[in-house]
C-alpha cells in the first residue's frame, strides 16, 4: 500500500493548482470556525473571570441570577445560614459591583469593586507589587494590572482616585488569570469598605462563598441552600450557568452555530467541488488503473488518502492562522477575547472529518462506478 | 503449434435488454497462442472491443468460457481476477491514459508499484524499460513534453514492464500520424512479441497488418473467420 499511496500523493500534489485550492479551501473553513468559536470560547471564558478569580467551590446566589456580574443582594441572614450547615468547612461574604472612579486628569472611568471578607480576603489575587495587609489600611485598594490599568492611567502604589466622594490609595497592584468581559479595569478591597464606598440597595451580599469539608456535602449544601429560597452552585456550573446565559438568552450562541455552519458550507463546497473535479479530470486513468489491476479498495484507499492528507494539512494551516492572527491581536488588544480550547480544535477537527467524508464518498462513488471497459469503449 | 495463451469458447455479449437488447458478441470462438500477434479487425460496431475487454478479463460475457494459460478467467473472483490482470496482462490504450503529473519513468513504475514492489526500485526497472522502448533520458519528463509516437511507447513500456504474458493493445495506432505507428507496431513486433508472449491488437489501420500473425476480421458480433494470416 505504501507505494500505491506514494502514487496517491504524487497525483495530488503535483496538480499543483487544484491541490493549492484544495488546501485553501480547507484552511479557510477551518480559520473560520475556529475563530468563531475561538471568539465566543473567549467572551465565554471572560464572562466568568471573578468565578474563576475568586476560585471558590460552591457559591451561593439568588436563584435569579444569571451571571456572575449581575449579582441580586442577598440579606445577612444567609450567611449566617450557611455557615451553620451541616458539611461547610467556612462560608465567607463577596461583594461586586459596578462603580465609577474620577481619575487624576477628571475624567471618569468604570470599575468593577470585588470586596472581600475582611477576616479571610478568600478569594484574594496574587500581588504584583504591594502587601496584601495594606488592603486594611486607611482607603487601601488593590488595582489589577491587566490589560484594563491603562485606563486608569497606569497607577503605581499610592496612586490615588475618588470613587464617590471617597478617597482610594492604591496599596497593591495584583494579576488575575482572566480579565473581564466588559473592558472594566477591577479594584479589590474588604467587603466591609466595599458596601461602604458603594452605593446599595437593602442587601448588600453579592455572593456567599463557600468551602465544603469534603466533595459528599456538596449535595447536602446545595439542597439546604435550596430550602432557604436561594441557590448554590459548584464553581463549573456557576460557569456553565453563566455560558448558558450567553448561548441562549443573547443569540450568540446562534450567532456562533449559524457562522460555524456558513464556514463549515464553504469550505465543503470549496473542497468537495474541487475534489470532485480532480477525480473527475483523473476518472479515466483512475480506470485505466482498474484495467490494469487496480482493486477496488486501493482505489479507494487512494482517494481517502488524498483527501485525508489535503484535509489535515489545511487543518493545520487553518489552526496556524488562527493563533497567528489571534497573537497579531492580542499585542494590539492584550485583552482579546478569543481562546483557543481542546473543544473548538475538536469541533473544528470534526468538521473537516465530515467535509473529508463527504468529499470523499462523492469521488470514490464515481471511481467505483467507472468500468474499465469504459476505457477501451473511450 | 504453439502453446495456447488465449481460448475463448462461446462467447457472448450483449447490453440491454428486451427492445433495447443489443448483441455485442454472438457465440464467439477463438484461441490465440504464443507467439502470435493477433489482429481483431472489423468495422466500428462489429464487437472488436467487447472481444477484447472480455478476453482481458476486463467485461464479463453473458455466456462462454475464456481461459488464459489454462485458467478460467471469469471463475476468478473480482480480487483475484484483478491480480490475475496485474500479472498476466498488459494493457496498450488507445488515448494511453498516461497521468500526465506524473513522469514518464512514474508511468512506467506503475504495475511494479501496484504489485508492491520497492518504489525505487520500481523506478529503476521502468527507467531501463523506457531503454527498451527507445526513450532513453526521458525518464524525468512529464508526458505533455512528449511527441505522439513517444507517449504510446511510454503506454507500450508500462504495458511490458511487469513482463506480462498477454500483450493487449486497442487502436494503437490510432492517435498516430501513419509512419509512427508503423514503426510502433514494427518495434513490438520485432523487439517485444518473441515466443513466450501473445499480443491481440484490434485496429482499424490496415497500414499495420504487415506485422499480424493472423488477422480475425469480426462482422456483427461474430468472427467472419481469419482474413489472412501472415508468415
Amino acid at each position: 500500500m505504501k507505494g500505491i499511496l506514494k502514487l496517491a500523493f504524487k497525483l495530488l500534489v503535483n496538480d499543483k493548482a487544484k491541490f493549492s485550492a484544495l488546501i485553501v479551501g480547507i484552511t479557510f473553513a477551518v480559520f473560520l470556525m475556529m475563530f468563531i468559536t475561538s471568539m465566543f470560547f473567549g467572551v465565554l471564558n471572560h464572562a466568568s473571570s471573578t468565578v474563576i478569580n475568586v476560585g471558590a467551590s460552591i457559591w451561593v446566589m439568588d436563584p435569579a441570577v444569571q451571571t456572575v456580574s449581575n449579582s441580586v443582594g442577598m440579606p445577612d441572614y444567609v450567611l449566617d445560614a450557611v455557615r451553620s450547615m451541616r458539611g461547610v468547612k467556612y462560608a465567607v461574604p463577596l461583594y461586586t459591583g459596578g462603580a465609577l472612579v474620577k481619575l487624576p486628569d477628571g475624567s471618569y472611568q468604570t470599575v468593577t469593586v470585588v470586596g472581600l471578607d475582611d477576616v479571610s480576603l478568600f478569594g484574594r489575587p496574587a500581588l504584583v507589587s504591594g502587601k496584601i495587609e495594606d488592603i486594611y489600611a486607611e482607603n487601601g485598594f488593590l488595582v489589577v494590572d491587566d490589560a484594563e490599568i491603562a485606563k486608569l492611567e497606569y497607577p503605581e502604589m499610592g496612586s490615588e482616585f475618588e470613587l464617590n466622594d471617597h478617597r482610594v490609595v492604591v496599596v497593591g497592584l495584583a494579576k488575575v488569570s482572566t480579565s473581564g468581559l466588559y473592558g472594566t479595569p477591577t479594584l479589590y478591597t474588604t467587603y466591609t469598605r466595599a458596601v461602604q464606598y458603594l452605593p446599595n440597595p437593602r442587601f448588600t451580599i453579592s455572593y456567599v462563598l463557600v468551602e465544603p469539608k469534603s466533595a459528599e456535602d456538596v449535595p447536602r449544601i446545595k439542597q439546604e441552600v435550596e430550602s432557604l429560597g436561594y441557590l448554590a452552585l459548584t464553581k463549573e456550573e456557576f460557569m456553565k450557568r453563566t455560558a448558558d446565559f450567553f448561548v441562549y438568552q443573547t443569540g450568540g450562541g446562534t450567532n456562533m452555530l449559524i457562522m460555524t455552519l456558513v464556514s463549515f458550507i464553504v469550505g465543503l463546497s470549496i473542497s468537495g467541488q474541487t475534489f470532485y473535479t480532480f477525480i473527475l479530470e483523473n476518472l479515466e486513468r483512475f480506470g485505466a488503473l482498474k484495467a490494469i489491476g487496480t482493486k477496488n479498495r486501493e482505489l479507494v484507499g487512494m482517494i481517502l488518502f488524498q483527501v485525508s492528507f489535503t484535509a489535515f494539512i489545511g487543518y493545520g494551516f487553518g489552526v496556524g492562522l488562527c493563533t497567528v492572527l489571534m497573537w497579531l491581536a492580542r499585542l494590539r488588544l492584550p485583552s482579546y477575547a478569543a481562546m483557543e480550547t481542546y473543544i473548538n480544535l475538536v469541533i473544528a477537527f470534526a468538521m473537516v472529518l465530515i467535509i473529508t467524508a463527504i468529499s470523499s464518498y462523492a469521488g470514490v462513488r464515481r471511481v467505483l462506478k467507472i468500468e474499465p471497459f469504459d476505457i477501451f469503449r473511450g | 503449434m504453439g502453446r495456447i495463451a488465449i481460448q475463448g469458447t462461446g462467447l457472448s455479449k450483449w447490453f440491454g435488454e428486451g427492445e433495447a437488447k443489443t448483441m455485442a458478441l454472438r457465440e464467439v470462438n477463438l484461441e490465440a497462442e504464443f507467439g502470435e500477434m493477433v489482429y481483431i479487425v472489423g468495422p466500428s460496431g462489429s464487437g472488436k472491443t467487447t472481444l477484447l475487454s472480455v478476453l482481458s478479463g476486463i467485461l464479463r460475457p453473458n455466456s462462454g468460457r475464456v481461459a488464459v494459460e489454462g485458467t478460467d478467467i471469469w471463475g476468478l473472483g473480482n480480487d483475484e481476477l484483478a491480480d490475475f490482470r496485474l500479472k498476466k496482462i498488459g494493457f496498450v490504450f488507445q488515448d494511453f491514459h498516461l497521468f500526465p503529473r506524473l513522469n514518464t519513468a512514474e508511468n512506467v513504475a506503475i504495475p511494479l508499484i501496484l504489485r508492491k514492489r520497492d518504489w525505487d526500485a520500481s523506478i529503476a526497472e521502468a527507467v531501463r524499460y523506457l531503454e527498451i522502448v527507445g526513450l532513453e533520458g526521458r525518464a524525468a519528463l512529464y508526458p505533455m513534453k512528449l511527441s505522439g509516437g513517444e507517449q504510446q511507447r511510454v503506454a507500450i513500456a508500462r504495458a511490458i514492464v511487469g513482463q506480462p504474458d498477454i500483450l493487449i493493445m486497442d487502436e494503437p495506432t490510432a492517435s498516430l500520424d501513419g509512419d509512427t505507428g508503423h514503426n510502433i507496431l514494427k518495434f513490438v513486433h520485432d523487439n517485444i512479441l518473441g515466443e513466450k508472449r501473445c499480443i491481440v491488437v484490434v485496429t482499424h489501420d490496415e497500414r499495420i497488418y504487415d506485422f499480424a500473425t493472423r488477422i480475425l476480421k469480426m462482422e456483427d458480433g461474430r468472427l467472419a473467420g481469419t482474413e489472412r494470416s501472415a508468415a
